[in-house]
């Protein structure tokens, strides 16, 4: 995604960037291994290289706050957003507040979903939105959900506004572009906790301050995906409609948005994953509903109540995932001329029908307007036993795996990475990417590593890093072969995707406490709760990349006679390589943010000191340190999208 | 009425409207803002506090926030009470935010506080002396871990709880190494796992807490706390080292107010004020929500029905 920023130069010279990179690399060995005899200055970084960028920037926000008066402004903006969330709370759980008409009948509203979910997608997607607010009701958890639905409701549509806009203007103004680009990148690598510390500075706790960092969080894939669509509008369209006489706002309003409305509507789909993707995190500054519930449970060791929670989550999130996607890839349907209004509109009809019919019902029944909390289902019991029995047959293993693991691997990696002198990783960075990369990628290393060493948390990065490293290598170690395994066929592939999509929306947060108490509060712990999540890019792409193996291609290979080994080995997988260094890619991105989630287990590395930055509100630390976790994930980013970029160059492919 | 008595009267009236002892005086009619934890005592609490200001005709609302960083939003006034201040977890943020303003005292519960090392009934057979301190020590190979080599793990809570314990493994040269859990919920997963496996650990623990009607324990008795043993190395057993003692084993639970909740609702401010909790009571609250799994409002109305000669006088001179 950053390479968008960084065009390929021209002429690559791979062989004599090789040469250089490698010879840059035996410098770092050496560098490593005359330890001895270096200076401390190379050691570690020394307190004249350490700027004080937290002092800075808490300097600067202080002076835009207080002196600029900008509070004011964000507060303001914040109170706006607030009347808009009271709107939306009144109507979904009956918060007093205007209009005080609320709360809808959850009938209604499960009624309304199964409604869309045809419209959008015929009856399994109806049975599955239907199916999914019917869950909610039974299981008791309707108030909540709608707590987290009122702020969702109103993130959504402002962070796909602001999205469009900006992404218009970047699309419209080149300049505008390039300085977006890069604040983009950082703010897609940005750790949440990083951005939650402004947000309750400039905009207080509480719903609002939820759905502002819900918007800042979902914004970005926005921005991208109207770009990219605006970009890719043939020029056909635009001559025909030049031809017609259009003015340059019908030509936007008629002839581009709507040709690149695949990709803005997967926008959409983006910024409401990416809301879903808050809705626990948000709960720390104050957003209401599932995410607060949960942390609650956990905190009491409630662990079947805290899954009946995350499978609500998931299935929200799939169904809202799986309806944006239909509209997205949905054509407009045309009536012939002449067609009666209550054809056309005969689903409108119906709906209406059914929830006249739902009104009715809730008037009469209480049921059918309120489930409460104690008429309620509960699979928590259930639950429990099961995830008892999963611990007790585990535990054997897990003990030892977990010595053996400390023992063997962990302790003497982390030693390692803490052993090597600052100066040896900074040129041994900078050799790998003028191995990838040339001269430019070699800089771009150099200045992200270096900025980390500027940072003062020299120590404290490297303890993430080598957690990162070990978790992503079990996460290809596992992920590739399941990925391999299920694209062999389209059911496999369905379903494993499917576990990849759940995997991913489940909330993380109740990983944590099964990794607990398997491996102990540990660096073991941590890791086995990052594998989990760093995992599912792995599959997901594995499993993309094979399938998009051009068929023609392995018929080539069958007509040679090649065996289903061979086809893997020498056709599916080097071809599908590019795709597959997107995943590992997006594997460290996830560790990335895993990694911080994790100090809730109890880490040493910069997520625990994120925490600490997040309970004292210190914006400046807190910022130091997100960027730091953005440095080392965008500088990932940088080589694989570069060595993907060349590969598929290479083979001939995009 | 003749005019003269009716301005009079009005006159009165309105002084007495104004009258600085505010008992009087009308609350406003904004709602009354409530921060909530991740702990259910504190919540069924907010709940219980914010149902008393209910009676007396205030309106309420909750937020849930994180537990340090409430202080500040206290101070700024966004949310406009906090109902349960630590001595030990909270202490330094509320202090801090003390001193910049904005926020003060609002008095101390009957309900005393401890945090300690504590740990489950059964280790107590397999380490003999307990709860000494010096007999935890002569067990402190029962408690090692693969990362803590032959050295005992004390399993300690957040690092931004501040609780100095590798200080005073280091004051009193224990043979043992601190490990901080992340959150509280990992704390309880750990002794959760441990007690299934019977195996010995020793982890940070405090109360009034919910973990109490679950997990029979006790807590560790290290020499005890007393005036200066943070700063001044010459008490204590070590002479030369400071934190050589036990924490406080009554640390205060405290309210704490926003400056111009005062003002704006001087009768539930004044209700803020007499309200006390005991430990009892505190623990009562979070058993019906973490044991009897009620609901946390549910519970504040439980409570508040089967205790009903405790709360009215908070509230007698509002309603």
């Amino acid at each position: 995604m950053t390479d968008a920023a960084i065009p390929a130069p021209a002429i690559a010279t791979p062989q004599r960037d090789q040469r250089i990179g490698q010879m840059i690399v035996v410098a770092a060995v050496l560098l490593a291994a005359a330890k001895v005899a270096l200076p401390d200055g190379l050691i570690r970084p020394p307190d004249w290289f350490v700027l004080p960028f937290a002092d800075w920037i808490n300097w600067t926000f202080a002076f835009l706050k207080d002196d600029l008066g900008l509070i004011y402004l964000t507060r303001a903006f914040a109170d706006g957003v607030e009347w808009l969330i009271d709107i939306t709370a009144n109507l979904l759980y009956g918060k007093n507040r205007w209009p005080r008409i609320g709360p809808i009948p959850w009938t209604v509203i499960a009624v309304t979903a199964g409604v869309v979910g045809y419209a959008l997608g015929g009856w399994r997607l109806a049975l599955l939105s239907g199916g999914t607010f019917v869950w909610i009701a039974v299981m008791g958890q309707w108030e909540w959900a709608m707590e987290t639905m009122s702020v969702i409701v109103v993130a959504v549509p402002l962070a796909v506004a602001l999205g469009l806009v900006m992404g218009l203007l970047a699309w419209r103004y080149p300049r505008f572009e390039a300085v977006l680009n890069p604040v983009l990148n950082i703010a897609q690598s940005l750790p949440h906790f990083a951005y939650m510390i402004p947000v309750v500075v400039f905009i207080g706790l509480g719903p609002k301050a939820g759905a502002i960092v819900t918007i800042i969080f979902a914004t970005p894939p926005m921005i991208r995906m109207t770009v990219l669509g605006l970009k890719k509008v043939p020029p056909e369209v635009i001559e025909s409609g030049q031809m017609c006489g259009s003015t340059r706002w019908q030509l936007l309003r008629h002839a581009r948005v709507p040709t690149a409305r695949t990709e803005i509507l997967v926008g959409v789909n983006q910024v409401i994953m990416q809301s879903l993707a808050m809705v626990v995190l948000a709960s720390f500054i104050g957003m209401p509903g599932l995410g607060e519930k949960l942390l609650q449970l956990l905190q009491a060791l409630r662990m079947g109540r805290s899954i009946e929670i995350g499978i609500t989550i998931v299935l929200l999130a799939i169904t809202l995932d799986r309806c944006s996607k239909a509209w997205a890839y949905r054509q407009p349907v045309h009536f012939e001329r002449g067609t009666p209004w209550w054809v056309r509109n005969k689903l409108l009809l119906i709906w209406l029908a059914l929830i006249a019919v739902a009104f009715t019902l809730a008037a009469f029944i209480p049921e059918a307007h309120e489930i409460k909390r104690r008429q309620a289902f509960t699979l928590s019991k259930q639950f429990d036993a099961g995830v008892d029995w999963m611990l007790v047959l585990l535990d054997p293993i897990t003990l030892a795996l977990r010595s053996f693991l400390i023992v063997w691997i962990l302790v003497p990696l982390q030693n390692a990475y803490q052993w090597l002198p600052f100066a040896a990783v900074l040129t041994f960075l900078a050799g790998i990417g003028w191995m990838i990369g040339g001269a430019r990628s070699a800089l771009v290393c150099l200045a992200y590593a270096g900025l980390i060493a500027m940072s003062g948390w020299w120590d404290r990065a490297m303890i993430t890093a080598y957690m990162i490293t070990f978790a992503v290598i079990i996460s290809m170690m596992i992920g590739l072969p399941l990925g391999v395994w299920a694209s062999r066929s389209e059911g496999r592939a369905k379903i494993a995707l499917l576990i990849c999509d759940t995997a991913q929306t489940f909330p993380s947060f109740i990983y944590l406490i099964p990794v607990v108490m398997l491996f102990g509060v540990n660096d073991v712990a941590a890791i086995g709760a990052v594998i989990v999540f760093g995992m599912v890019p792995m599959c997901r792409y594995t499993i993309e990349g094979l399938r998009g193996v051009p068929p023609e291609l392995i018929e080539a290979a069958d007509m040679s006679g090649a065996t289903r080994r061979q086809k893997l080995w020498t056709v599916k997988l080097p071809l599908a390589l590019p795709t597959i260094m997107v995943g590992i890619n997006q594997t460290v991105m996830f560790s990335l943010f895993m990694v911080i989630i994790a100090a809730f287990i109890g880490t040493r590395d910069l997520g625990q000191e994120m925490q600490r930055a997040l309970s004292a509100t210190d914006v400046g630390k807190g910022l130091v340190l997100g960027l730091c976790v953005a440095f080392m994930g965008l500088m990932v980013d940088h080589l694989a999208m570069r060595w993907s970029a060349d590969r598929k160059k290479a083979l001939g492919i995009d | 009425m003749r005019p003269f008595a009716k301005a009079l009267a009005i006159g009165a009236l309105s002084a007495a409207l104004m009258a600085p002892t505010g008992a009087f005086a009308a609350d406003s009619s904004d709602p009354i803002i409530i921060p909530t934890h991740n702990w259910s005592s504190q919540i069924v609490m907010s709940h219980v506090v914010g149902k008393l200001f209910e009676k007396m005709g205030n309106s309420v609302e909750y937020v849930s926030t994180d537990s340090q960083a409430v202080y500040e939003a206290v101070r700024l006034g966004d949310v406009h009470l906090e109902v349960e201040v630590w001595e030990g977890a909270f202490g330094v943020a509320f202090n801090e935010a003390l001193k910049k303003g904005g926020l003060h005292d609002a008095g101390d519960h009957d309900a005393v506080t401890r945090e300690e090392w504590w740990y489950p009934a059964y280790v107590e057979e397999k380490c003999p002396g307990l709860p000494d301190w010096e007999a935890l020590n002569k067990c402190a190979e029962m408690f090692a871990t693969p990362e803590t080599g032959s050295k005992g793990r004390f399993l300690g809570g957040p690092v931004d709880w501040l609780k100095h314990d590798a200080e005073r493994v280091e004051a009193l040269g224990m043979d043992f190494k601190v490990v901080n859990a992340g959150s509280a919920s990992a704390l309880w997963a750990e002794l959760d796992a441990a007690k299934r496996r019977n195996q010995p650990i020793v982890l940070f623990n405090w109360t009034p807490n919910f973990i109490e009607a679950i997990h029979e324990g006790k807590f560790i008795e290290f020499p005890a706390y007393f005036e200066g043993c943070k700063d001044d190395p010459s008490g204590g057993p070590n002479p030369n080292a400071t934190y050589d003692c036990g924490n406080p084993a009554n640390g205060y639970l405290k309210k704490a107010a926003w400056d111009g909740m005062k003002d704006k609702w001087p009768a539930a401010y004044q209700a803020l004020l007499n309200i006390s909790f005991t430990n009892a009571q505190i623990a009562e609250m979070a058993k019906l929500v973490d044991i009897d799994e009620l609901e946390p409002e549910e519970a504040a109305e439980a409570w508040l029905e089967d205790n009903e000669d405790t709360w009215k006088p908070w509230i007698a001179h509002g309603v």
